[in-house]
């Protein structure tokens, strides 16, 4: 218990400090999640509602598929990743292995499911309703889509949010593809591993602050969000 | 339809959450038995490359049939290996930065430190050498060290505080060098981890000779420079002072470091690792 409470003491002074260092590795956590969740928002917020909204062939399929893919573990895709991305694997030639741009191919992984299900989920009861309204408006398909983003942007924005708290807590896939390199692919979540594993408790507990208070961040505008629709 | 998949789904997460907090139950109550060292079981705390090796899972086992005390093995590094004997949560330590265990009795922590075995760092690199190390260098680690820096060929180094860390940073200080700039990758991890990161970028590293030997067949990575006085690299016993605490077993841990000490454990270690590389990964010396 002492442990921890001079732990958080010292953690504090050290957050206050402004250590270059811990706030570069912060700035590289949010640099890597958001860019993730960014593109991946882009990319599966549209096939969520295409996949809720539209009939074709094996649809069942691709949502057991989809729902598979949102509880994928971390290291696996880790591990998939690595293997096309070395040196001797099929994507080796790009050479992105240990940067961010693979922290972020990994991420991507991880997030677009999860994005997809929940607004797939979302979408599939009041979508048709939307889109038949729209359709009786006149709208072509790119109004219906900008339509149905709009009606649904709760349950979207919701989506995003749980995606973004998959990026920012994942800890085994960005150490294997990132490689935890000082200055280059540390973020919150290795950074801590190496510093348990180094039995500096009082920094780890100093990131882990930070990484609370970014989650609570990120919860409250949420939180704030669906307050402001009700 | 649509409520009888969610239930499937919500049963899932459930199933997955209990399991989960099972298990790091199981982890928690199995941390406080080995916590709590009865009279036959001691904890010790030591470096990757001990356990990697091999080393200990093939020496334990006979000293627990010779004495009936049964060890239980953390690995971390050298530096957590110290903290933890601080912390009083382990009985006894075998490390490899002989000037943090010195320290570390000094302080009181521990009550006396013995020499167990060496072996000896290499630098390791890729077969085709591109900096040329092995011709300018020869076996001279330090100058072979400072062609580093002025060339953009990588060098990576553990950044984890572990024994060959430290290793690593009194070269760098002895040459009066602060590493800094891109070609110098900090990677905070294990000594296998780091290797697989050499591999792949084609840089040079610090290995203990065990670790590089366990994984060469699948790695493009020569030994580079080997042979350097500086590149020794001795392992050190110390039993955790038993002041700290009532769970601590002091009797046990001096039982573990007579038996390393003595001439049939001293012989196993020097025995370790002949048949499978073709030559001993450790050389005992305990005096």
């Amino acid at each position: 218990m002492g442990q921890i409470l001079e732990g958080t003491k010292s953690a504090l002074m050290l957050l206050l400090s402004f250590d270059r260092e811990i706030y570069g590795i912060v700035g590289l956590s949010l640099y890597v999640t958001l860019t993730a969740s960014i593109i991946s928002s882009f990319v599966a917020v549209p096939l969520g509602i295409l996949l809720a909204v539209k009939d074709f062939p094996m649809k069942q399929f691709v949502v057991r598929f989809v729902y598979t893919m949102m509880s994928l573990p971390p290291v696996i895709v880790g591990l998939v990743i690595f293997l096309l991305f070395s040196r001797s694997g099929p994507l080796g030639v790009l050479r992105i292995i240990y940067t961010p741009t693979a922290m972020i191919v990994a991420q991507i992984c991880l997030v677009m499911p999860i994005i997809i299900g929940i607004v797939y989920n979302g979408t599939k009861e009041k979508g048709r309703e939307i889109q038949e309204v729209a359709e009786t408006l006149g709208a072509n398909k790119m109004q219906t889509l900008v339509l149905l983003i709009k009606e649904l942007r709760i349950n979207i924005f919701a989506a995003i949010v749980t995606g973004y708290g998959r990026a920012i807590s994942e800890v085994g896939a960005v150490m294997i593809v990132g490689g935890n390199i000082r200055g280059d692919t540390r973020v919150m979540t290795t950074a801590i591993a190496m510093l348990k594993s180094q039995g500096d408790y009082e920094t780890a507990i100093a990131i882990g602050i930070v990484l609370l208070l970014l989650s609570f961040l990120i919860n409250s505008i949420l939180y704030k969000l669906q307050q402001e629709e009700s | 339809m649509e409520i009888r998949k969610w239930h499937v789904l919500l049963m899932t997460v459930l199933l997955v959450a209990m399991t989960v907090i099972g298990c790091s139950q199981g982890a928690i109550d199995d941390h406080k038995e080995s916590g709590q060292s009865t009279g036959n079981s001691i904890l010790l705390a030591t470096t990757t490359s001990t356990e990697n090796s091999g080393l200990l899972d093939d020496i334990l086992p006979i000293l627990t049939e010779d004495t009936g005390v049964e060890v239980k093995v953390v690995a971390v590094g050298t530096g957590q290996a110290l903290q933890m004997g601080k912390d009083g949560e382990v009985d006894v330590i075998l490390a490899h930065s002989k000037k943090a265990e010195d320290e570390f009795v000094q302080e009181d922590h521990g009550i006396q430190r013995f020499d167990v075995m060496y072996n000896d760092f290499v630098l390791i690199g890729p077969k085709d050498d591109p900096a040329d190390i092995g011709v300018l260098a020869k076996n001279d680690i330090l100058k072979a060290l400072s062609i580093f820096q002025n060339t953009e060929e990588t060098f990576l180094s553990r950044g984890d505080d572990s024994g060959t860390h430290k290793m690593e940073l009194q070269l760098w200080e002895t040459l009066g060098i602060d590493p800094k700039g891109r070609w110098y990758v900090s990677a905070g991890q294990g000594m296998g981890a780091v290797i697989q990161m050499t591999n792949e970028m084609l840089g040079y590293t610090l290995s203990d000779r065990a670790t590089y030997l366990s994984m060469k067949h699948n790695l493009d990575l020569d030994i580079i420079l080997e042979g350097d006085g500086m590149l020794f690299n001795q392992y050190g016993v110390i039993a955790v002072n038993p002041n700290k605490n009532v769970q601590i077993n002091y009797e046990g841990a001096m039982i573990l470091i007579e038996w390393l000490l003595s001439e049939k454990g001293q012989g196993l270690i020097g025995e370790f690792g002949q048949s499978e590389f073709g030559q001993s990964l450790f050389i005992p010396n305990a005096k």
